[in-house]
């Protein structure tokens, strides 16, 4: 009765089956990744554990216009609770995403509380400024985190107690893969609702949202703590999935390159945070290989071409070709 | 109880800089009110005091007897004050229907639900009909706001409004930037207002001020110069001075 009845929601909140289309191609995708790439498992979940990251920012930037450069001090925090947990509690990976999701919602609140009252580069340098005194905190607690040798010693018991860890990382892509598809699901249904609807209008115009009687402030607060706890999620799948933690997770650059990823791919589109991801994972895995000191040039140019020519994203791509047939026409 | 909207004493200061001196005055239910005055008159400063923007520094604003002055902006917007924006303020990346079903579902309290969709509803989904139809607007309903031209906006921009119901709605400038060729879709949409709802226009355009105003403010240097009707304040020597110059009255 309660899976009828969340079916029923989740399907009339993403608008009927036509709707359902980009959630049969990521299937479709995820299969064909499995099957075509099978010695790449590794880097494949590390990829689907990126999107949940970067989709998890785009509630947040995408939807409610929110610019931070610190995401990743929810990511970090979600990882090395995921780890201590594991270690110390119980190596259970769904609880352990459930303690990293929580502990992403509780630092996302309470980091959000202050954030949420700053803009443009206030905002930019509290966001920053926040995550470099976790990562020094991170760094200088080296009885509980492991320092800056990191936090290891993380092993998990089978998923659902059936699904076991395998060395070729099989159950990890599927692992990482169900997590992602089930946040997007949530995601899609989060963003066609009154909340979404207002959080675009955030976006477009925080005056106007407290003109018409908008509790802007806590809107944003809010999504904040949403996209926090996705962003824990994404940071336990990390810890559970390499078993190791280090105080990279909360690096300056992996906030930055999640706001790379999801420009790249299109802000506020959900699908466009998925594209952004496998563009730049893959072109920085292959450019990386080729030539390990200069790959950042690939993304730079990369970046600067869609900012210019696609600013919408690259999930604009179609359309943008398609008019562009159709006004030859 | 006062029925309306009661000003007292009503004042703003910006340092030493007063921007609003002890204004008093009162807009009952239904009633048409115009703000006018010269450039730097305090006018659009007045307008954002009754609605929360800027707190006074002294003086109270109420409601229906209500004191709202203390409420910050969106909980006078619940207790019933709205206001259109001078300069055109919509959600631009939105179609004229998400414009209009915004406000609707905030006043609803429904913005805070997460598994609904927003466009669920049968009751609100009417109402918006409504509305687009009223001021004409269902041919534009599923374009993108930014696409429309600024008269249409402004339509839009009091659609929005009127949409969250407000027993107070303050229009700043509405015809403003509008081209004199559309104008007059401003003033019948300012005519066809629900009579109960009190109206305060501040405008320039003296034009549209007599022809929907049944009560004139003037405000000069934050304070109010005379108060009357449209045929009152025409014959103010006070007022044609301001307007025409010295010499003219």
């Amino acid at each position: 009765m309660i899976l009828i009845s969340t079916i029923d929601i989740v399907r009339t909140s993403l608008g009927g089956t036509g709707k359902l289309l980009p959630v049969a191609i990521l299937i479709i995708c995820a299969f064909a990744a499995f099957w075509l790439f099978p010695y790449d498992l590794g880097f494949l979940t590390q990829m689907l554990i990126m999107m949940v990251f970067v989709v998890s920012f785009d509630l947040i930037l995408g939807y409610a216009g929110v610019a931070t450069l610190g995401h990743a001090a929810m990511y970090g925090c979600g990882a090395y609770a995921a780890g201590l947990f594991a270690i110390h509690a119980s190596p259970d990976p769904l609880l352990g995403l459930a303690v990293g999701a929580v502990i992403g919602a509780l630092i996302a609140f309470f980091s959000g509380l202050l954030l949420m009252r700053a803009h443009g580069l206030s905002l930019l340098m509290l966001s920053i400024a926040i995550t470099m005194v976790l990562q020094e905190i991170a760094s200088k607690a080296r009885d509980v985190t492991g320092g800056a040798d990191g936090l290891s010693g993380i092993s998990m018991t089978p998923i659902l107690g059936v699904f076991e860890f395998d060395f070729i990382g099989k159950t990890a892509f599927w692992y990482a893969f169900s997590v992602l598809f089930i946040i997007l699901v949530v995601l899609r249904v989060l963003v066609a609702s009154p909340f979404g609807l207002a959080l675009r209008g955030i976006k477009d115009s925080p005056s106007r949202m407290r003109a018409i009687g908008t509790p802007v402030y806590w809107r944003k607060v809010t999504a904040y703590v949403i996209g926090g706890t996705i962003a824990g999620i994404a940071g336990a799948l990390s810890a559970q999935i390499t078993s190791l933690v280090s105080v990279e997770a909360f690096n300056f650059a992996l906030s930055a390159d999640v706001m790379v990823m999801l420009i790249l791919g299109g802000a506020g589109r959900l699908y466009g945070a998925l594209i952004g991801t496998l563009v730049f994972m893959t072109v920085r895995h292959v450019a990386a290989s080729i030539d390990p000191f200069n790959w950042l040039f690939v993304i730079g140019f990369m970046l600067l071409a869609v900012v210019f020519f696609l600013p919408d994203g690259l999930i604009s791509l179609p359309r943008r070709v398609a008019g562009m047939i159709g006004a030859r026409k | 109880m006062t029925s309306g909207l009661r000003i007292r004493n009503l004042s703003k200061n910006f340092g030493g800089l007063q921007v609003a001196r002890n204004i008093t005055l009162d807009i009952p239910t239904g009633a048409r009110a115009a703000l006018i005055g010269p450039n730097g008159a305090g006018k659009t400063t007045f307008a954002n005091l009754i609605i929360g923007a800027l707190q006074p520094s002294s003086g109270s604003i109420h409601l229906d007897g209500k004191d709202i002055s203390q409420l910050a902006e969106a909980a006078r917007v619940r207790a019933g004050i709205a206001k259109t924006f001078q300069i055109t303020n919509l959600f631009k990346d939105l179609s004229v229907r998400d414009n209009i079903r915004l406000p609707i579902l905030e006043r609803e309290h429904r913005t805070f639900r997460f598994l609904e969709r927003h466009d669920g509803d049968a009751a609100i989904e009417a109402e918006v009909e409504e509305l687009l139809a009223d001021f004409r607007l269902l041919p534009l309903a599923n374009r993108l706001v930014r696409s429309l031209a600024y008269g249409q906006q402004r339509l839009v921009e009091l659609a929005l409004t009127l949409s969250l119901k407000p027993r107070i709605l303050i229009l700043d400038e509405p015809a403003a930037g509008v081209p004199s060729s559309d104008s007059h879709l401003i003033v019948d949409a300012i005519k066809r207002l629900p009579t109960d709802l009190s109206v305060l226009i501040i405008e320039h355009d003296m034009k549209l001020v007599f022809e929907v105003a049944s009560r004139i403010i003037v405000l000069v240097n934050g304070a109010v110069l005379v108060e009357g009707t449209p045929e009152e304040i025409s014959r103010d020597l006070r007022v044609r001075e301001l307007y025409l110059g010295a010499g003219h009255g």
